[in-house]
This record gives C-alpha cells, structure tokens and sequence, in this order.
C-alpha cells in the first residue's frame, strides 16, 4: 500500500462507485483466466482423481521425502560453503597487496558474469571424466558439480554483499581499532566483519533463496533432487494411459514456493527487528538487490549498505 | 582453443540463439511486468491482489520449474505444439516480469509526492496520471536495476538450451558432448556472455545518460 496513496486521492463518492465498478470488472476478469485454465485443464482430464490419487501410494511420497531431502542437503552444504567463500574473496578484494585484490576480482567477475548452469554443467564434464583421480563414485560427481557451482556462484555474490557491508562501516570504527592496536586481521574479524555481516542480513538471506531456487539445476546434470524426482515420478507413473506430469509439478511447484517463501519471510523479520534495534548500524532491505539483478558492474549494482529507496521493497 | 576456430558457424548460432530467446523474452517480460506494476499500484484491490500474487509466486519458483511448467502444462492449455522457442520466452519472460514489476515499482515510489498531487490538482485520471508524469520520471530511476534484470535475464536464458532450445548452452553441451575439451569450451562460452552483459550494462549506462531527469 506505500506507493498507492501516493497515485490517488482518498475516493470520494462517484469515485467510490467508479472503484467498485472497476474492482467487479478486474475481479471478474481474474477470475475467467483462472477458470479458463481450470476448464482447459479438466478438458484434458487433469482433475481426474485417479491422477491425484497418486499422492496416496507411499513410494510417490518416498520418492518426493528423498527429493527433498536431497535438495535440501545440497542446499545446506552450498550455503555453508558459499558464505564461508563469500567472507575470504570479500576479504581478499579488499586486500592491501594487489595480486591478491586481482585473482579475487577476477574470480568473482567471472564466476558472475557465467551463467550458473553452465558452470555446473562444465564442472560435472570435468568431475566425470575424472572421476577415478577425486575417488568419487555413484553420483558424487553430480552432488559436488552442483554443490561447488553453487558456491563458486553465489560466494561471489555474497563477497559483493559483504564488501559493500565493509564499506558500509564508519571509517572511525576501524580508525579507533586501529588506534587501539589492533591488528589489521583483529580490525577485520572483531570489528568490520561482525558489523558487515549484520547490515547486510537481508540482503545474504535473500540470496540464499536464489540458492535454494537453483539447486534446482540439478535437474539438467540428472541429480536426483527435487525438481528431477518429480520428472522422474511423471514420466514413469502412468494413469489411464496418460503421464501424471501436471498433479506432479501442481504439488513440487507449491513445496519449492513454500520454502523460498518461508527463508523470504525471514529475511524480512530479521530487516524489520533490525531497523527496530538501536545499535546505529543500518540494515539493508531484504529484496534481492543483488540478488536476483546481480549485475556485472560492481560499483553501482551493489546496494550501498543501508540502501536506501532503490531497489524493490517487500511489503 | 581450435575448438572455437572448428565450429565456428556452431558458436556463431549459439551466440545468435541466446541474443533472440534474451531479446524476445526480455520483451515480454517488459510489457507484463509494466502491466502488472500498474495493477500494483492500481486503486482497484482484487488487480493489487492479483499482482502481489503474480509477483510472490513467480519470484519463488525455481526457473527450471517454470520451463517443465511452459513444457508440459502450457500446451494443454493453450495451442498444443507450439515451438520450444515460444514456451521458452514464455517461461522466461513470466519469471523476469515478476523482478521487472518490482522495480518498476519502486521506481514509482521513488517520484515525489508533489509531482502526482499536481497532476491530480489538475484533473488528471489515474492512468493519466501514471503514463504521462509518473512513469517517464521513473523511468530513469528503474534504468540501473533493470540493466541488472536484463543482465540476469541473459543468463537464465542458458536453462533454455537444457530444453531444446538452439542456443550458446545447447551448443557447448553438444561439442563436450563430442569430447572436445570442457575448460576451452567454457572460456569461450564465458567470453560470449561477457560480450552480451557488457554491452546490455553499456546500453544502459547510454540510455540514463541520455534521459536524465533533473530532480
């Protein structure tokens, strides 16, 4: 509702009727898209309770348990790995010797500018073709393809999150540290990092939820996550002679959007307790400002720390 | 490195396939994301519900969802065989509308109060209000986020060569496929990319330079 008022005055009452009007047109208007889409659907017999009856057979609920849990352990260990990559490159571009602020600039550069599917599909080719020399076997080679694009992905995201978190901080912060003593790994570890990594709180969860969207990539490479259980599942149940994809994508489609849903939702309560915290230190919105948009250019694509009015705001 | 020089006409109509489902679907997206920003902004509230629900949904469901979505569900409902080009800028073009939306819409929110109380002192309707004062002054403010959009978009389009779609994704899959060597296929590819995001981020960077709005 924040931007609305600003359009319209508050109705009086011929615009009061004009809205009701209108809100009975638009309604109806939704509304026969929907059943449009419905009645199409039921046409083809997609509401056939046979088809949905599926989901009552415990190997198809096995079957999206096991995906889900291997989504989400491909998730756990891309986060982890990622945010741990995220804080070394963010530290290493803002390193004082410069070979070291290059290889991370370069590393981050192109890791961002290569679309994540290809990097995973580049380090699967290699994982595979070696397989024997990294000991991996089964479908190892798949988990680590998806798991390390992940991370080579979104650590460089992360570390642009962050160095723009660092930046963010009070140059008298580390000017006091400094003075204090400390040393120059001290100043960063106690005193920048901490604060970095609180105001940019947000914006790290909500990549994480591109995170957790992505893993579904593991589908192209044939890793047995989510997304590639339910073609799995749809391809090989046949009901009435009719493959069960869209029961299938209906109840995958809503697992996934839960779970973005629900990291989302955190992502928003850790911004609004932030803002509510007197600690001085600002929060950044939790949209996807880097996220989703993630752009080449560093500079001007990173949010400047408590980003003020510029990218998407969630209400 | 001789990849490159070999299949030359091959790396050619990747680089061109990616340009066409980037370009045809950044298209859709533009237009459906300015209409469903519209609905967002809109007095009317079942269009707002509609577009907060649009955007929510669309925004958390995994890209390669959508695709199996366009593959298998949007044929029954619409025309059955259509091309996978056309269910691929379908795909795409609905998930970046959703973040096209957004930041339209918090570019609106970045034009002054005064600017929309004047045109309404004036008499202005609500559309006219939106398409004549407020949507050109932001404009410019939704430019830098949407080089990013735009940019992100481009490289999303790489899921489409996972469905038969011709292009730079489909291209590299096929010369591994025939065992030329992965890294070298990469570099190129990256390469590739680099040039289409450098100069989607330079079109930009030309296009506020040029409709810069003094505030």
């Amino acid at each position: 509702m924040s931007g609305a008022s600003v359009l319209y005055d508050v109705p009086g009452p011929k615009a009061k009727v004009r809205n009701r009007v209108y809100s009975v047109i638009g309604s109806l208007a939704v509304l026969a898209v929907l059943a449009f889409v419905v009645m199409r659907l039921n046409d083809k017999g997609q509401f056939d309770p046979a088809k949905w009856n599926i989901f009552n057979y415990a190997g198809v609920r096995t079957s999206i348990r096991d995906g889900m849990l291997v989504t989400l352990q491909v998730f756990a260990v891309a986060a982890v790995l990622s945010l741990v990559l995220g804080v070394l490159l963010a530290v290493a571009r803002l390193s004082d010797h410069k070979p070291v602020r290059w290889l991370a600039t370069g590393f981050i550069e192109l890791f961002r500018a290569v679309p994540l599917l290809i990097t995973v599909y580049a380090l699967w080719v290699i994982l595979l073709s070696n397989r024997e020399d990294f000991g991996l076997s089964g479908n190892q080679p798949q988990f680590w393809a998806l798991v390390l694009g992940l991370t080579v992905y979104n650590g460089s995201v992360q570390a642009e999150v962050l160095r723009a978190g660092i930046l963010s901080v009070p140059k008298g912060q580390s000017e006091a540290a400094y003075a204090l003593g400390l040393s120059k790994t001290q100043v960063m570890m106690t005193v920048l990092i901490p604060q970095a990594v609180r105001a940019m709180m947000p914006t790290i969860i909500s990549q994480l939820v591109v995170t957790l969207k992505d893993t579904s990539l593991g589908f192209v490479i044939t890793y047995e996550e989510l997304l590639y259980s339910a073609r799995q599942m749809s391809t090989n149940i046949i009901v009435n002679g009719e493959d069960v994809y869209i029961p299938v994508i209906i109840v995958t489609g809503s697992l996934y959007v839960a779970l973005c849903m629900a990291l989302s939702a955190l992502a928003n309560w850790i911004e609004r307790r932030g803002r509510q915290a007197k600690t001085g230190i600002g929060v950044a919105e939790a949209g996807e400002p880097v996220a989703a948009t993630d752009a080449m250019e560093v500079g001007d694509a990173v949010p400047d720390a408590p980003a003020g009015e510029k990218t998407g705001k969630e209400n | 490195m001789n990849v490159l020089l070999d299949y030359l006409p091959e790396f050619r109509d990747g680089f061109l396939g990616t340009l066409a489902i980037t370009g045809s679907s950044a298209l859709l997206a533009l237009v459906l994301g300015i209409l469903i920003a519209g609905f967002r902004v809109s007095p009317i509230p079942p269009l707002r519900v509609f577009g907060t629900a649009w955007v929510t949904i669309l925004r958390n469901t995994p890209l390669t969802l959508l695709f199996l979505v366009a593959v298998f569900v949007v044929p029954q409902i619409l025309v059955p065989g259509a091309s996978p080009f056309v269910l691929a800028t379908l795909a795409l073009g609905f998930y970046t509308s959703s973040f096209v939306c957004e930041a339209v819409r918090s570019g609106i929110n970045t034009v002054p109060l005064g600017q929309a109380e004047a045109a309404r002192s004036i008499g202005m309707t609500f559309s006219q209000t939106l398409r004549l004062v407020v949507l050109p002054q932001a404009t410019r403010t939704v430019l830098p986020p949407m080089s990013s959009i735009f940019i992100a978009l481009t490289k999303n389009s790489a899921i489409a060569g996972a469905f038969s779609v011709t292009e730079l994704f489909a291209h590299s899959k096929l010369l591994s496929d025939r065992g030329y060597d992965i890294a070298w296929i990469f570099l190129w590819i990256a390469l590739a990319y680099l040039v289409i995001t450098f100069s989607i981020s330079g079109l930009f960077r030309l296009l506020e330079r040029r409709m810069g709005v003094a505030r």
